[in-house]
C-alpha cells in the first residue's frame, strides 16, 4: 500500500498506511511515553499517557489505538498534551507507593524512567493509603499490588499469550485490582508460575522471590562447597544487564563473574542438557520399539509441566520421564561430582542460574531430593545474577573471557540451543537419528525445527522409520497441540514444549524489556554459539560419555532411573 | 414564544395508564409496522431518514444513517438491541414507555429491525427497573402469539426473535460496547472502537443499539409521514423530546416537549416555575453527565445545534433545577460521586482523576481547601475530559468544568485562604 502524508508537529512526513500515531512518531524519532501499550500484546489504551492532540477532533486521542489517516495533523508537544500527560502522571504518582528507594525495580522501572522524563516536580494529590498486602504464596513469584498501575499487561500476558488466564482484574472503580481469582493467592490457582507476567510488569508489583541474599550467605560460609550451573539462555542475555546490546554472546565474561563472586565450582547445565538428550532419545526409541505412550512430549520446561499437572494430567503419561536438565545436574553434583572430588553431599550447596522463574519452584518440588537431600539449593534468574553483580561492583565489560570448570562445564553445540524454542527437538533429533542409523549426519543443522513460529513440524527419516517431530513454545501455542492429541488428531511421534514464548531465552526470568524481536536476536546468538562449538552432538561430549562409563552405566540404567527420572502428580 | 404541544403527539403521556395491545392497535398500533411490511425496507429507511430522528440516548447520532450502516454489511446475521439501561440519574423517560406504552416500543424495534435486517434481538432492561422488565417479557410474549413478533411477522415472511436481558446494576453497561460485552457474559467495560457495533457488534456481528425513545419514535413517523413529524420541532431538531423534569420547580415530571422551546420556557409552562418565594439558581441538564448552567443561559432553545454551540448538552433529556437554598458545590461532588462509583475503573484518568477531584471536593465542603486546590480541580477535571477511554469518564467531568466556569466564585468561597492576598489586592 501507498505511504500517506501526515503532519507530524508541523513536519509533514510520509508513513506506512494503517500503522498508529505512536509508530508514527516512533519512526520519526519522537518517543511517545507508554505504559500500557506492549508491542507483542493487543491494545489496551487504558493508561491515557500517550495522548496527542489530532486537529479537528475535539478531545485529546490516544496513540497507542488510533491510526494514522491521510493529511492527519497531529501535534505531540502542545502546553495542552504536556498538561494533560504530567497531570496523568501525577495522577499514577499518588496512587503509587513512593518506596521508590527501596523497590526491587528500582533501576529499571518504567515508571520511574517516564517520571525522571517529565519532570513532575509536585503531587498535589493525596497519597493513597494501601492495605493490600503482599503474595509470598509461592517459591517463584512476589506479587505486591500496592504498586500495580492496572496497565492490564500481566493479565494480558496470562490470558492471550499463555493462555493461562489466572490473573484477572477485579471490581471497579479505585477498587480495581488485579489478581487471582477473590483475590487469592498465587500458590491457591492453577498458575504455572512461568514469569511472563513479571516479565511485562512495567513496576515491581509482580517480581521474581529474590534469593540473592541466600546465596551470598552460601558464599560466605567457609563450610561449604558452593557449585553454580548456568542456563544455555543466560549466556545470551545477561550482558543486556550490563547496557549490551540483545544478542551479544557472554559465556566466557559470564564464567569470569561468577567466579569473581567465590563459587568453588563454575558449571554448566549444558552438561547436563547433553545428558538429557542422551536419556530422552533412548526413552523415545525404548517407546517406539516397545509400543510405550507416543507421541513422547519433553519435559524440561517446569512451567510447561506445571500446565501439564493443572490443566492436562490425563496426558501425563505422554510426559518423557527424564527431568530438566536443572534437576539432572542437581542430582549428579551432589552423588557423582561428590564422590569423584571427595566432598560430602551435605557440604555442597548448588546454586542455578537460569532465565525462568518456575525453575525456583521445581527445585523445590519434593520429590527432588534424588541425593537424599534438596538437590538444587538455590536457584537465581538471570535478573538476579545481574544485581548480584552489580552489587559486587563487578564491571562486566572489563571481565576476562574464561572457561567452565571439569567435568560437569563440559557440553556440545547440541546442548546451548536447548535455550531456544525447537533447539531440544533439534539436539535429539542428531543423537538419535546416528544412534539409529549408526551413519554420521551430514547436515546438523535442522532449520525447519527453528524460528519464532509457535507451532512448528519437521518429519526425519530413521533408516526407513519416520519420526515426525511438534514443536509448540508459549502456552497458547501447545494448548492447540494437546487438542490435537486428546482429539485424536496427532500423528507425531515426538514433540517439543517450551512454556514460554522463543523457548527459554524468552523466560519470566530474563532481563526486562525483552520484546520477541529481542528473543529472535537471543535465539540467532545461541545457535552461533553452537556453530562455534566443536563438538556439536550430546552423544559425543566426552564428559557425558565418562559419566555413563564410571558411574552410570548405561541410558535408562538403574542408576539413571533413580537420579535422572521423576514422575508427576496431577494438580486439577 | 414557542407552543406547548395541545397533545401529546407521540408518546401518549397524558392519561398515564398502561396501553394494552388491544388499546394499542385501536390507537392504529400496528398500522406502521404493516406499512413498513408492505412497502419494504428502503422507503420505510427513506421516511425516518426524511424525518430526521436522531438517537434519543445522548449522542444524537443520526439513526437512519446507522441503520443503513448495517445494511452496507455484508454478514447476514444482524442483531438489534434496544438500549434500556435508563442509568442517567434524573432521567425516567424510558421506563415510562416501557410501562405504559411497550406495544409502541416493541413496534418500534420490530420496523427497525425490518429496516436493518436484523433477526435477533435483545432488549438490555436495567436490572433496577423490575416493573418494566415484567410488562416487557408479558408483551414480548403477546406480540408473538398475535403474530406481530417472533416467526413470520404479519405474514410478510420477516421474522424477529426478540429477548429481555436485564442488567446488573451498572451504569457503564449504558455505553454500547460495555452493553455487549455483558451481554456476552463479559466484564461490562467498554472496549476500543473502531470496529463500531455496527461492523463487529455482539458476537462480532454487525448491531444495531438504539435506545429506547429512539426506537418508540419510528412507528409514529411510519404511520404519520416524515413531514407530519417535522411539523415539531426545529429544522435542525425535528420532532419532539420526553424531558425529565425534576427538582426545585412547582410541577415535576415527564412532559413531551416540542425542540425549538427554551429551557426557560420548558421551567415555567411545564414545570410552573421555581418553588414559591424561590429563584432558580442553577439548572442541571442532560442528567448526572450533563452541565450545571446559571439562569441567564436558560434561553437557549432545547436544539441540538444551539445547545452544542452554548456548550449545552441535552444528552438523556433530564432538567434538574436548583433554587437559591442548594450548595452547588454539594450537588456537584453528589454526581461525582456517582461517577467515582460507577466508573470501571479500566483507565487512569477517569479511575484516579475523579477519586482526586471527590477528595478536592470533600476538603471544600470541610473548609479544609486552598485556593490552589480549586486550580489543581480544575486541572484534573481537563485530564479526565480530555483523556478519559469513554464517554462516561469524558461526560463526567461535565458538571466539574461547568460548574467551576460559572460558580467559581462558590469555590472560591469555600477556601480557606479565601481572604485575596496583598498583592493580588495591590494588582487589582
Amino acid at each position: 500500500m501507498q505511504n500517506i502524508n501526515i503532519t507530524l508537529n508541523g513536519k509533514v512526513t510520509a508513513v506506512a498506511p494503517e500503522i498508529t500515531i505512536l509508530e508514527a512518531a516512533r519512526q520519526q524519532g519522537i518517543d511517545l511515553p507508554t505504559l500500557c501499550h506492549h508491542p507483542d500484546q493487543r491494545v489496551k489504551a487504558n493508561c491515557r499517557i500517550c495522548v496527542v492532540e489530532v486537529e479537528g477532533v475535539k478531545n485529546l486521542v490516544p496513540s497507542c489505538s488510533t491510526r494514522v489517516t491521510a493529511g492527519m495533523n497531529i501535534t505531540t508537544n502542545s502546553p495542552r498534551v504536556r498538561e494533560t500527560v504530567r497531570t496523568i502522571l501525577e495522577l499514577i504518582f499518588a496512587d503509587h507507593p513512593q518506596e521508590c528507594l527501596t523497590c526491587i525495580r528500582n533501576g529499571n522501572c518504567e515508571l520511574r524512567q517516564i517520571a525522571a522524563k517529565f519532570g513532575v516536580r509536585d503531587i498535589q494529590g493525596e497519597k493513597r493509603k494501601h492495605s493490600f498486602s503482599q503474595d509470598f504464596s509461592t517459591p517463584s513469584l512476589v506479587r505486591n499490588p500496592d504498586k500495580c498501575i492496572k496497565c492490564g499487561r500481566c493479565a494480558e500476558a496470562c490470558h492471550y499469550i499463555q493462555n493461562v488466564g489466572i490473573l484477572y482484574s477485579h471490581n471497579r472503580s479505585t477498587e480495581i485490582s488485579i489478581s487471582p481469582e477473590y483475590g487469592k493467592q498465587l500458590a491457591d490457582v492453577a498458575c504455572v508460575l512461568c514469569g511472563q507476567c513479571a516479565l511485562v510488569c512495567p513496576v515491581g508489583a509482580i517480581h521474581e522471590r529474590d534469593d540473592t541474599d541466600r546465596v551470598w550467605e552460601a558464599l560466605a560460609d567457609p563450610q561449604k562447597h558452593v557449585v553454580v550451573q548456568v542456563a544455555p539462555a543466560v549466556r545470551v542475555s545477561l550482558a543486556e544487564e550490563f547496557g549490551f546490546p540483545s544478542g551479544e554472546i557472554a559465556t566466557g565474561k559470564l564464567v569470569s563473574a561468577l567466579r569473581s563472586l567465590g563459587f568453588d565450582r563454575i558449571f554448566d547445565t549444558d552438561f547436563s542438557a547433553d545428558l538429557t538428550i542422551m536419556e530422552e532419545g533412548h526413552e523415545l526409541l525404548d517407546r517406539i520399539a516397545n509400543g510405550g505412550v507416543l507421541p513422547m512430549i519433553t519435559s524440561c520446561s517446569p512451567g510447561w509441566i506445571k500446565y501439564m499437572e493443572h490443566y492436562y494430567p490425563e496426558l501425563i503419561p505422554h510426559l518423557s520421564t527424564c527431568k530438566s536438565p536443572q534437576q539432572m545436574f542437581g542430582a549428579l553434583a551432589k552423588t557423582y561430582y561428590a564422590q569423584t572430588s571427595g566432598l560430602e553431599a551435605k557440604d555442597i550447596i548448588v546454586v542455578s542460574v537460569m532465565p525462568c522463574t518456575a525453575k525456583k519452584f521445581e527445585a523445590e518440588r519434593p520429590e527432588m531430593d534424588a541425593s537424599g537431600s534438596q538437590d538444587v539449593d538455590i536457584v537465581l534468574t538471570t535478573r538476579e545474577l545481574g544485581r548480584m553483580l552489580q552489587h559486587e561492583g563487578i564491571d562486566f565489560r572489563m571481565l576476562p573471557e574464561a572457561e567452565f570448570d571439569s567435568p560437569l562445564g563440559i557440553s556440545t553445540g547440541a546442548a546451548a540451543i536447548f535455550g531456544a524454542t525447537g533447539g531440544v527437538m533439534e539436539a535429539a533429533l542428531r543423537t538419535v537419528y546416528e544412534v539409529v542409523t549408526g551413519k554420521t549426519l551430514t547436515d546438523l543443522n535442522f532449520t525447519t525445527v527453528r524460528g519464532m513460529t509457535g507451532v512448528k513440524e519437521a518429519s526425519v527419516d530413521l533408516a526407513g522409520m519416520e519420526v515426525k517431530a511438534g514443536i509448540a513454545h508459549g502456552l497458547a501455542n501447545a494448548k492447540k497441540i494437546l487438542e490435537m492429541i486428546k482429539a485424536g488428531q496427532s500423528d507425531y511421534t515426538f514433540i517439543e514444549i517450551m512454556c514460554c514464548p522463543g523457548g527459554c531465552i524468552g523466560g519470566g526470568g530474563q532481563p526486562y524489556g525483552t520484546t520477541n524481536e529481542i528473543r529472535a536476536r537471543r535465539i540467532e546468538a545461541l545457535y552461533q554459539v553452537d556453530e562455534n562449538m566443536p563438538l556439536r552432538k550430546s552423544h559425543e561430549n566426552p564428559a557425558v560419555q565418562e559419566l555413563y562409563q564410571d558411574f552410570l552405566l548405561e541410558p535408562l540404567g538403574e542408576l539413571s532411573h533413580r537420579l535422572l527420572h521423576t514422575q508427576y502428580c496431577s494438580r486439577s | 414564544m414557542n407552543k406547548m404541544l395541545d397533545d401529546d403527539q407521540i408518546f401518549n403521556i397524558s392519561p398515564g395508564r398502561h396501553v394494552d395491545l388491544d388499546h394499542h392497535c385501536q390507537n392504529g398500533g400496528y398500522s406502521a409496522l404493516a406499512k413498513a411490511l408492505a412497502q419494504g425496507p428502503e422507503t420505510s429507511l427513506k421516511e425516518i431518514s426524511d424525518a430526521g430522528l436522531r438517537g434519543r440516548g445522548g449522542a444524537a447520532f443520526p439513526t437512519a444513517e446507522k441503520i443503513k450502516m448495517l445494511r452496507a454489511n455484508t454478514e447476514k446475521l444482524r442483531y438489534i438491541i434496544c438500549n434500556a439501561d435508563e442509568g442517567e440519574p434524573g432521567t425516567f423517560k424510558d421506563r415510562f414507555i416501557m410501562t405504559h406504552i411497550p406495544f409502541q416500543l416493541l413496534e418500534g424495534i420490530t420496523i427497525a429491525a425490518f429496516m436493518a435486517g436484523a433477526s435477533e434481538g435483545y432488549i438490555y432492561v436495567r436490572h433496577e427497573y423490575p416493573e418494566a422488565q415484567k410488562i416487557l417479557r408479558e408483551s414480548i410474549e403477546e406480540a408473538e402469539r398475535r403474530g406481530f413478533l417472533g416467526e413470520n411477522i404479519l405474514g410478510s415472511g420477516f421474522s424477529l426473535s426478540l429477548k429481555l436481558f436485564s442488567g446488573a446494576g451498572s451504569y457503564l453497561c449504558g455505553e454500547e460496547t460495555a452493553l455487549i460485552s455483558s451481554i456476552e457474559g463479559k466484564k461490562g467495560r467498554p472496549r476500543l472502537k473502531p470496529p463500531y457495533p455496527t461492523q463487529a457488534g455482539l458476537w462480532q456481528k454487525p448491531t444495531l443499539i438504539n435506545n429506547v425513545e429512539t426506537l418508540a419514535n419510528i412507528p409514529k413517523i411510519i404511520e404519520k409521514s416524515a413531514s407530519w413529524y417535522r411539523s415539531f420541532g426545529t429544522p435542525d431538531s425535528p420532532g419532539t423530546k420526553l424531558i425529565s423534569l425534576s427538582g426545585d420547580v412547582q410541577n415535576r415530571g415527564l412532559f413531551e416537549v416540542p425542540f425549538g422551546m427554551t429551557f426557560a420556557e420548558i421551567i415555567s409552562e411545564y414545570g410552573g416555575g421555581a418553588k414559591t418565594g424561590k429563584a432558580i439558581k442553577a439548572v442541571n441538564i442532560g442528567g448526572a453527565s450533563g452541565v450545571l448552567i446559571p439562569p441567564e443561559m436558560l434561553f437557549t432553545p432545547l436544539e441540538y445545534l444551539a445547545c452544542s454551540k452554548t456548550g449545552i448538552t441535552i444528552g438523556s433529556g433530564a432538567i434538574f433545577v436548583l433554587d437559591d437554598t442548594r450548595s452547588i458545590l454539594s450537588n456537584v461532588q453528589n454526581r461525582l460521586r456517582f461517577f467515582l462509583h460507577e466508573s470501571c475503573g479500566k483507565c487512569t484518568p477517569c479511575r484516579e482523576g475523579l477519586r482526586q477531584a471527590n477528595l478536592i471536593l470533600d476538603r471544600l465542603l470541610a473548609g479544609e481547601a486552598v485556593r490552589q486546590d480549586v486550580s489543581t480541580l480544575e486541572r484534573y477535571t481537563r485530564a479526565i475530559q480530555e483523556a478519559s477511554f469513554c464517554g462516561l469518564g469524558q461526560a463526567a467531568g461535565n458538571s466539574l468544568r461547568s460548574s467551576l466556569a460559572y460558580y467559581r466564585d462558590e469555590y472560591l468561597a469555600s477556601c480557606r485562604d479565601n481572604k485575596p492576598s496583598f498583592i493580588e489586592e495591590e494588582t487589582a
